[in-house]
């Protein structure tokens, strides 16, 4: 976790020369396939995006590269702006749901749920569905 | 759901101050095993221990004491064979796990009632004349550190299960046909004399596959998934209840996409 006192940088950015800043290959430090897959599924939703991909460097090492190429002149940043912020939506959305239909419900043992369909991009499958509780 | 497993935090014991073993369960034995306890204390409570601490303060520890001595009855029978009647404390319980507030513990939290999650967790058997008494810390940690600390048991998802009939099934072709499910899965109408399965229940089924060992059966019933639904179980180990824990779950998602977004705002673009 970054520090407010010394502040090491969790993103790394690295381009290679001669591109305009479609190609960039992001460094997230302190991450795995938490951040990594997730936000992977949501900069593949986006159209522009030509080719989306991130790796474990070593096991030991806790850090993901993140590549994103965008098709045409789009600086790669932006794709992964947007995918960050529609990832929160996307949770955002499951929680918003998720309390609401937990209020009634409370009281019994075991809870099901209808299936949450987002509406934060056009044809979202979400990879948040139904949840389905089973209270120890 | 990685986050369950990953990123979320409790407090259970990571060090144990041993001041006497006479049992016969080895010093790091019995730490290990004091280690896997679940504690009833809410991890939100307190902070993280910062590292190369080793003493502990009262906003990031909990001391607990194991003190027990394990003595001879000397009101049991002369023939007796039986332990619970020979010996006074010679099974080591969790029960007999006693909260120590440090410092202003018992101000800060006048109603707690920390102790493990369950109290019938047999730690060690003693016999006269052995005793344990260890002090132990709990400090809050992640799963990702230890499993110990994680506060889930098991965290699993599936896609509902899509069953479809292609053909009308008939008399005893629909019994066998409601014994290759699950119990619910299947339903027997009678319609018009005959009997006339039906699904009724997909989401109980659990995938055995055992209606394409039956020849007559195998062409008549599509298995699939429905894409979008997914069904996630989520098993406390009894710290926090489940709703709580996926609440927080996708709490720590949306906390790790507004660090990166912020340090998309800080960081100079190059």
């Amino acid at each position: 976790m970054a520090e407010s006192g010394e502040r090491k940088a969790a993103l790394e950015m690295v381009q290679a020369d001669g591109t305009d800043g479609n190609c960039v290959t992001f460094v997230l430090h302190d991450e795995d396939h938490t951040l990594g897959n997730s936000l992977r599924y949501m900069v593949m939703k986006n159209p522009d995006v030509e080719f989306c991909g991130y790796c474990i460097t070593h096991p030991s090492e806790s850090k993901i590269n993140f590549r994103i190429q965008t098709r045409g002149s789009l600086p790669a940043v932006e794709p992964f702006r947007k995918g960050l912020n529609d990832l929160m939506g996307v949770c955002q959305h499951v929680l918003d749901t998720f309390e609401v239909r937990l209020l009634p419900e409370e009281l019994r043992g075991l809870l099901g749920q209808e299936g949450l369909r987002t509406s934060v991009t056009k044809s979202l499958m979400g990879f948040s569905g139904i949840l389905s509780l089973t209270l120890v | 759901m990685r986050s369950w497993h990953t990123a979320w935090a409790l407090s259970p014991v990571e060090k144990v101050f041993v001041y006497n073993n006479t049992s016969i369960v080895q010093d790091e034995i019995l730490a290990h095993r004091l280690g896997l306890i679940p504690i009833r204390a809410d991890p939100r409570l307190f902070e993280y221990r910062n590292q190369g601490d080793e003493e502990g303060t009262e906003i990031d520890t909990l001391q607990f004491q194991l003190k027990i001595k394990c003595s001879r009855n000397p009101q049991a029978a002369k023939e007796s064979s039986d332990p619970n009647e020979l010996y006074f404390n010679h099974k080591v319980y969790s029960k007999h796990m006693t909260w120590v507030p440090l410092g202003n513990q018992t101000d800060l939290f006048p109603d707690a009632d920390f102790r493990p999650v369950h109290d019938d967790i047999l730690i060690a058997l003693l016999r006269p004349g052995q005793e344990i008494d260890v002090l132990m810390h709990c400090v809050k940690g992640i799963g990702k550190d230890h499993a110990k600390f994680s506060p889930v048991a098991t965290a699993s998802y599936r896609l509902l299960p899509d069953i479809t009939l292609l053909q009308p099934i008939e008399d005893e072709a629909a019994e066998t046909l409601q014994k290759c499910f699950s119990p619910g899965v299947i339903e027997i109408q009678n319609i018009k004399g005959k009997k006339v399965a039906r699904v009724a229940n997909a989401r109980l089924d659990t995938f055995s596959r055992e209606v394409f060992r039956h020849e007559g059966l195998k062409n008549l019933v599509r298995l699939a998934r429905v894409r979008n639904h997914y069904i996630f179980s989520v098993e406390s180990t009894g710290i926090l209840p489940p709703d709580v824990l996926v609440t927080e779950a996708i709490k720590i998602l949306m906390g790790k996409c507004q660090r990166f977004l912020n340090e998309l705002d800080t960081v100079p673009m190059e």
